[in-house]
Parts: C-alpha cells; structure tokens; sequence
C-alpha cells in the first residue's frame, strides 16, 4: 500500500515536471514580415493560422530571411543592417547584431554553419557564425577597377560551399568560395553587364542568373564550369524600343522553372520572359498587366503567378506554362507584395501591405480561403525553403 | 506605435492648417496619400525612413545644399539612365513640391 502511495506520487511528480509544451512538426511553419513594425509573425498553413508574433527585429521595411538547416531558426536580414536569429518554435528573437548601417539580403551556407549578408552600406558582404552570429568575414566589394565600394544585390549560395553575388554599381559577379571560412578565395568577373539588380541560382545549383537593369538580358554564370566566365544571354529582348518606368525593383527569388522554361521578369517591359534552359534561348514573351516583380512556379511547374510593381500592385496574375499566356487575373486588395506557395502548393499565400492582411487561396480554385490580419505585410517564408539552395 | 502615433498628429495638424493652406497646396486628405506613397513607394527605394537603399538616402542631410528645383525636377522627370522613375503621371508640381519639402524636413527619417 504503501509502495502504491509512493509511486503515485511519484508519477504524479514526473507529470508535473514533463508539462511542456505540446510538441508539433515544422514542415508547415513559416515567417511573415511586418515591415513596419520591425516585427515578424509566425504562422502555419496547416491551419492557417498565427503561432506566435516576435517584436524588436529594427527596421524591416526590405526585409528577407533565410532558414537554418533543420528548419527551427529563421535568420531576418533587416534594412537597417539588423540581423536577427528568431526561434520559430518558441516564438522568440534569440540573437541579434547590427552588422552594417543598410543591407539588402543574405544566404546561408551549403552546411548551414554560415550565414552571409549583403550589404548597400558600407558595400559587401558580411559573414557570421550561424550559432552564435559571431563575425567571421568581411568582403568588402571595392570594384576590381578600383573606387568606392559598390552596393551588392543577388547574393545566393552554391554547392560546394560557395557564395556568389553581384555588385551593382561596378558590374561585376563574384564566387566566394568558403571551404575555409577564414581564408574565402574569391573568383572575380568584371563587366557582366550593367547594373545587376537582383540574381538567382537554380534549383539544382548550376546556373546563377543576374538580372540586368542597365541593358537588356541576364548575365550567367555556369558554376560547374566558373572558368568559362559569364556570358550574356536574351542580349536583345527589348531592342530597340523605349523602356517604360519602373517604379519597383522586380525579383529573382528562387527559380520560376517548368518544364525547362524559365520565366523571369523583363524590366523596363509589362511582360514575363520565357526562357529554355536548354539553349538559354528566348522562347516568348508573355503580356502581363505591369512591371512584373514576383515571378513564381505553382511547386509543380503547371502555373506561374505574377505580382507587379507600382501603380499596378493591386493585382495578380496566373500564367499556363502550356499555354504561355495569362489564364487568370486576381484581385486581393491594395499593395500586393509578396506570394508564396505552400510546400506542395495547394495553397498560396499573399500578403496585401495596404489592407493590413494575408489571404491564402486555394490554387485550384483559386478562391481565398483565409484571411489573417498582419500589420503592412511583405515577404512570406515558409520552412520547406530550409532544404532548398538559393534559398 | 511610435510612428502610428506621429501619423495621426500629423493628419491632425494637417487637418486644422486646410484652410490656411496655399492655393496649390494640396489638400489634406491628398497629403495622406502623398505621405503613403513617400514612405511605401519611394521607400521601396530610398527606404521607409529614408536612410537609403538601391536609391540614395532622402534625409535632410543628405539633401542639403541641394535646391528644391532641382530636386522638384527629379521626382517628376526622374534622372534618365538612373533607376530613379519619372513620378509626373502620379504626382503633379504642387504635390512634388510638398514631397520635396517634407523630406528637406525630416519628416520621414526618424
Ligand atoms: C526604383 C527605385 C526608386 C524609386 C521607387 C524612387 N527612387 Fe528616387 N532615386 C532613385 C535612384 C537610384 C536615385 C539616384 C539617381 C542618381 O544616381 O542620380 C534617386 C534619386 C532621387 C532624388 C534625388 C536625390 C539627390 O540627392 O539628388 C530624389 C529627391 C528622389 N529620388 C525622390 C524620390 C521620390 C519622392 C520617390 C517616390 C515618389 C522616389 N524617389 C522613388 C531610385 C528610386
């Protein structure tokens, strides 16, 4: 009887102390900026619902964010320079350092030990111990021509350890190769045309793309192949004619790719280019409704969704790959920023700045099924990014 | 929270100057909009509080010494060859001016 007391008790006092909390998978999680709060919200798209809401990230008016390895952490490269180490399953800012007084973006490293930043101000690259954000590196991006630091915009990750980037005001590509992080050999290629705005890299790695804003075309980089240089491909998609305003920088995040085409945002022109990989050859031009800026695959290749720049931000557009032509046009509200694909992409997420929400569509649909408040929303980042390069 | 509350004073106090306002001023409901499109669209560049991006810093610093004309001339006819846009079919002179004005101000740098 006694026996029977003590282990009661016993067990009574086990349970007390095992009052964690409830344990949950991480494949549905992700990260909305609130760009003008400098705060983030964590969300799931199991449910759709917010989990948590973390405060204190500065500056987040151009922010993104990449995830560690096992998909817990989600390091936010802020505006002002901020870099913030968030616990996505506590809901809480872990570290933070100011690294540089304007930065744009980062990466993290193929061994996810790594995480690198790029800077406008002062221009470079910075690179920090993933655990602890302790520096590592510094790159600063003084043209090979000699002058002032120039801003670097399209810094992804590559296999084999490597980073690469472009500085936008001296045309050039860099490959940082990191297999020492104390020591990075840096490979330099000057005069990749002018003024690369943003870059890709595709998804298995090979290619790294620069969107040029300066002249027409993309400049590429063969990374199985680095001492064969950069080369220009779709020279003249716009020949000839005057180019209209833009009034926001489109993106190159990720890789838009079905069935070998790529589509990829002309600048200067309302229309998506389509591009085969195999031959880097232009094979259409799509007519959209603005200056396109999102230029996003459905996970499955059959759909690309299309958001666009100022005064047309209101709008998003569905491309058929097979087709090659706009099937759809949707409306969610004021100051469309940012769209972003569930893992499988049965749902979309888009976040809509001037209306303080989120709606999520179903894509077969294409009927919103949610809406979540979120104050001036912008980028969206779901944790399957973890497993994936370039992102 | 800060900048929510400094928004509503502002909207506030432009409220109460309309009628003291110049001929071409625009008008405050026109300047709400106005500081939306600064601190959003000009901040997808410049960045929400000015300090700088793909675009220059706007702050009064950074501005200083440069005349308002001139700079009048630049959000309307844009810097060809620059990724600075012409703004003229959105904003008309008036409106550029008050642009103008608030940034030499500091209104959107905290
Ligand atoms: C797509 C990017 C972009 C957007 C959006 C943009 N700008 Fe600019 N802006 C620039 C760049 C780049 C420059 C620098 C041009 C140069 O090199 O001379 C500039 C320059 C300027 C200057 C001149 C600064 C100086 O020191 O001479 C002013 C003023 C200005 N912008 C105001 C605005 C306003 C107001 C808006 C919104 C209505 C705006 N800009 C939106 C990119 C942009």
């Amino acid at each position: 009887m006694i026996r029977f007391l003590l282990y009661s008790l016993l067990f009574a006092l086990l349970g007390a102390c095992a009052s964690q909390p409830e344990l949950r998978g991480s494949n549905d999680l992700g990260v909305v900026i609130e760009r003008a709060d400098g705060a983030v919200l964590v969300v799931e798209n199991s449910g759709n619902t917010v989990l948590h809401r973390v405060e204190g990230l500065g500056d987040l008016s151009h922010a993104s964010l990449v995830y560690s390895r096992d998909g817990r952490y989600a390091y936010v490269f802020g505006r002002d320079g901020g870099l913030s180490k968030v616990d996505i399953l506590r809901g809480e800012l872990v570290t933070r350092v100011v690294q540089s007084g304007n930065s744009i973006g980062g990466a993290i490293s193929q061994d996810g030990e790594l995480i690198a930043v790029s800077n406008y101000e002062p221009g470079g690259v910075r690179v920090f111990d993933a655990d602890d954000l302790v520096p590592i590196a510094d790159i600063p991006a003084i043209p090979s021509a000699g002058g002032a630091a120039s801003k670097v915009v399209g810094l992804v990750d590559a296999p084999e350890q490597r980073f690469v980037f472009s500085l936008f005001d001296s045309d050039e590509i860099w490959l940082a190769d990191f297999e020492n992080p104390q020591d990075p050999q840096i490979t330099r290629y000057a005069e990749i045309g002018r003024a690369p705005y943003d870059a890709l890299i595709t998804a298995d790695g090979r290619y790294y793309l620069a969107g040029l804003f300066g002249e027409d075309g993309l400049a590429l980089l063969d990374l199985w192949r680095p001492e064969e240089g950069v080369r220009k491909v779709l020279e003249d998609y716009g020949r000839g004619d005057e180019k209209l305003p833009v009034y926001k920088m489109p993106h190159l995040e990720g890789f838009a790719s079905a069935s070998n085409y790529m589509f990829v945002p002309a600048v200067g022109r309302h229309e998506v280019l389509v591009i085969d990989e195999r031959g880097w050859s232009e094979v259409a031009r799509i007519p959209v409704a603005g200056q396109p800026v999102f230029v996003r695959a459905r996970p499955d290749g059959r759909e690309v969704w299309v958001n666009f720049a100022f005064p047309d931000n209101d709008r998003i557009q569905i491309i058929d790959v097979e087709e090659l032509q706009v099937v759809d046009t949707l409306r969610p509200g004021k100051g469309v920023l940012h769209m972003e694909f569930t893992p499988r992409g049965d749902d979309i997420w888009v976040s809509v700045r001037d209306d303080n929400k989120l709606v999520v569509y179903d894509t077969r649909t294409r009927e919103a099924v949610a809406e979540l408040p979120a104050r001036s929303p912008s980028g969206i980042f779901f944790t399957h990014r973890a497993g994936q390069l370039g992102f | 929270m800060h900048r929510f509350f400094l928004r509503s004073l502002w909207a506030l106090a432009a409220a109460l100057f309309t009628v003291s306002a110049g001929a071409d001023e625009p008008s405050a409901e026109r300047r709400e909009e106005l500081a939306h499109l600064l601190e959003q669209d000009c901040g997808s560049c410049h960045g929400m509080t000015m300090k700088g991006g793909l675009g220059p810093a706007l702050t009064p610093e950074a501005l200083t010494g440069k005349p308002v004309d001139f700079l009048v001339t630049t959000v309307l006819h844009g810097r060809p060859g620059t990724a600075m846009p012409p703004w003229g079919q959105f904003v008309n002179e008036a409106e550029a001016r008050w642009l103008v004005e608030q940034l030499k101000r500091g209104r959107f740098s905290d």
